[in-house]
């Protein structure tokens, strides 16, 4: 894909965080932040292809930490995000 | 335009979808019912963004990189499921550092080895557009690792809250910040391996000068800054791999934590220059000590409070980080509990930096098992002051006074308040009339005829009128 291309969607990506994010309840913003840093782990996609890529052994390590790294991020933040969401309860009647 | 090697459209669009979940599980927060199911769509999309990966590129060894997955998988999961919730601030800075390191690690691998990105051609010439998003990749990814780690420091109170003020840092700061971009644009034409170290190591040294000055009172909005860089970092790199998954990621996380910032900038009424400058809550010892002339005020006992409230119709209970602090909430809600019981409409109202971090507060209330629809957000409940019968406010102060509105001196002028003042009776929960709040203020609050000083530890108080509440009638 061309510079161009990428460009255009990360433009319009930025738009529609603005406008999603902006309806996202106050009560959840820590929840929001929990799940953003989660969903920012996606970076494992860069770790996996450096990890899995032969050639340079120093490039290998840094990619299988990144993995580790991005791992815990990414389970922890969906889980601590889970465990804050079902606290939130309404009104037993 | 470089020629690229060609890409699987089938692989671009497994991509597109993980973003495009990852775009629904923010959309699910719009309110707590729908927020579980978009965390599961936020799941979905980060399976569907790995197993693509892991399925179209050929494992050198699997065995390394899913032990690496699970290795963090437990890590991950032992910590999100031991963590407290008061220490979800420091929780999100250690995993903020983490992703800026992440991204660091992968700009590394992929300078060292660019032909496995196919972002360098045959001789190993690492493509300009390739180069820019690599050098600004590293820079923000070391800027958000050393940030938080020390934001992390700050508020595990491992490091002093004051602000460290460094003689000439401004000029400091500048200069590494503009050296940085100058190697980016050195960089360009020269990709020898000492531009791009060095670039890293100046920019861990800048997330680290950048955070030390910043108070404790600020750190709501540098956590939401922070989020908003480890954002960034994810599209710079998602720039370099042509990955539309961490492109729209990273504009989605970048877009949130720049508006968390401004959320709470404007609730501080700080102006986010002002904040990156840092130095607040330097002199708290000197602010409001000309104020200090003896004013009468009325002490109450758990006792009075209990009558009071039994006695309203309404009641909005204003809690602060001092109640988290003291671990009152569950004897708050008791108490809101016996009064629901009793007849009273009970409800509670948050200011934005009641907590921590943005939103800290309703989690704390939603772990004591209050009902998220008893809890209010500032505007939407101010105006509900002027027809309470009781304010009851436990562990807050600042949030309250009512010189942000009228007193054009006070440090705090303009920022939004919670019009306690307004309510017939207001019920005060306070360690001791000494000290004040962050901003170093006093409250006008304190000694209304119609304020009741109730000074103790907020979670023995709340406990003494649970005692009292159920002793009385029934």
């Amino acid at each position: 894909m061309d510079f161009i291309a990428i460009f255009s969607i990360f433009i319009l990506a930025c738009f529609v965080g603005y406008f999603v994010v902006w309806s996202v309840t106050p009560a959840l913003h820590t929840p929001l932040m929990s799940v953003t840093n989660a969903i920012s782990s996606v970076i494992i996609v860069g770790a996996l292809i450096a990890s899995a890529a032969a050639g340079s052994p120093l490039s290998k390590w840094l990619g299988l930490a990144a993995v580790v790294m991005a791992s815990i991020n990414i389970f922890g933040g969906f889980a601590v995000t889970g465990r804050m969401l079902a606290m939130y309860k309404k009104k037993e009647r | 335009m470089h020629e690229l090697a060609p890409i699987n459209p089938w692989v671009a669009l497994a991509y597109l979808v993980s973003g495009v979940f990852f775009i629904l599980a923010l959309r699910g927060l719009s309110s707590p019912a729908s927020a579980r199911r978009g965390n599961r769509f936020g799941m979905a999309g980060m399976a569907i963004a790995v197993v693509t990966t892991l399925v179209t590129h050929e494992l050198a060894n699997p065995v390394e990189v899913l032990g690496a997955i699970a290795i963090g998988a437990v890590i991950g999961i032992v910590m999100a499921r031991k963590i407290a919730m008061t220490a979800m601030p420091q929780l999100v800075a250690a995993f903020h550092s983490l992703v800026g390191l992440a991204a660091v690690a992968v700009a590394a691998a992929a300078y060292l080895n660019p032909g496995a990105f196919g972002i360098a051609d045959e001789l190993g010439q690492i493509f300009t557009v390739s180069r820019v998003e690599m050098g600004l990749g590293v820079a923000i990814g070391a800027i958000t690792f050393s940030g938080s780690v020390i934001a992390f420091l700050k508020l595990n109170g491992n490091m002093s809250g004051a602000p460290i003020m460094l003689p000439l840092r401004h000029l400091i700061n500048l200069g590494t910040l503009a050296a940085i971009l100058g190697l980016i644009g050195y960089f360009l034409t020269d990709q020898s391996g000492w531009v791009f170290w060095t670039i890293t190591g100046l920019s861990f040294l800048i997330g680290f000068l950048l955070i030390i000055p910043i108070g404790g009172a600020d750190m709501p909005v540098v956590v939401s800054m922070l989020n908003s860089y480890s954002g960034w970092a994810a599209a710079a790199m998602g720039f370099t791999l042509s990955n539309t998954a961490m492109i729209i990621t990273g504009a989605l996380v970048g877009s949130s934590g720049a508006i968390l910032s401004y959320i709470m900038c404007r609730a501080m009424n700080r102006s986010f220059i002002s904040v990156i400058a840092g130095g607040f809550g330097a002199d708290t010892s000197s602010a409001g000590g000309a104020a200090k002339e003896q004013r009468p005020w009325k002490p109450g006992s758990a006792d009075d409070a209990a009558f009071l409230m039994s006695q309203a119709d309404n009641v909005i209970i204003v809690p602060g980080y001092g109640m988290a602090v003291a671990q009152a909430q569950h004897a708050l809600r008791e108490m809101a509990d016996l009064l629901k019981k009793e007849g009273v409409n009970v409800k509670y109202a948050i200011h934005p930096v009641a907590g921590r971090m943005p939103g800290h507060m309703n989690v704390l209330l939603a772990e004591a098992n209050v009902p998220y629809d008893e809890v209010f957000e500032l505007e939407d409940i101010n105006n509900e002051f002027a027809q309470c019968d009781v304010a009851f406010v436990i562990g807050a102060n600042d949030v309250t006074n009512p010189a942000a509105k009228t007193d054009k001196t006070s440090p705090i002028y303009g920022m939004p308040v919670l019009d306690v003042e307004k309510a017939k009776t207001v019920l005060f929960v306070k360690r001791s009339m000494g000290g004040v709040g962050y901003a170093g203020v006093d409250n006008d609050v304190f000694y209304m005829d119609q304020t009741m000083m109730l000074l103790g530890d907020a979670k023995k108080m709340a406990d003494d009128i649970v005692k009292a509440l159920s002793g009385s009638g029934h």
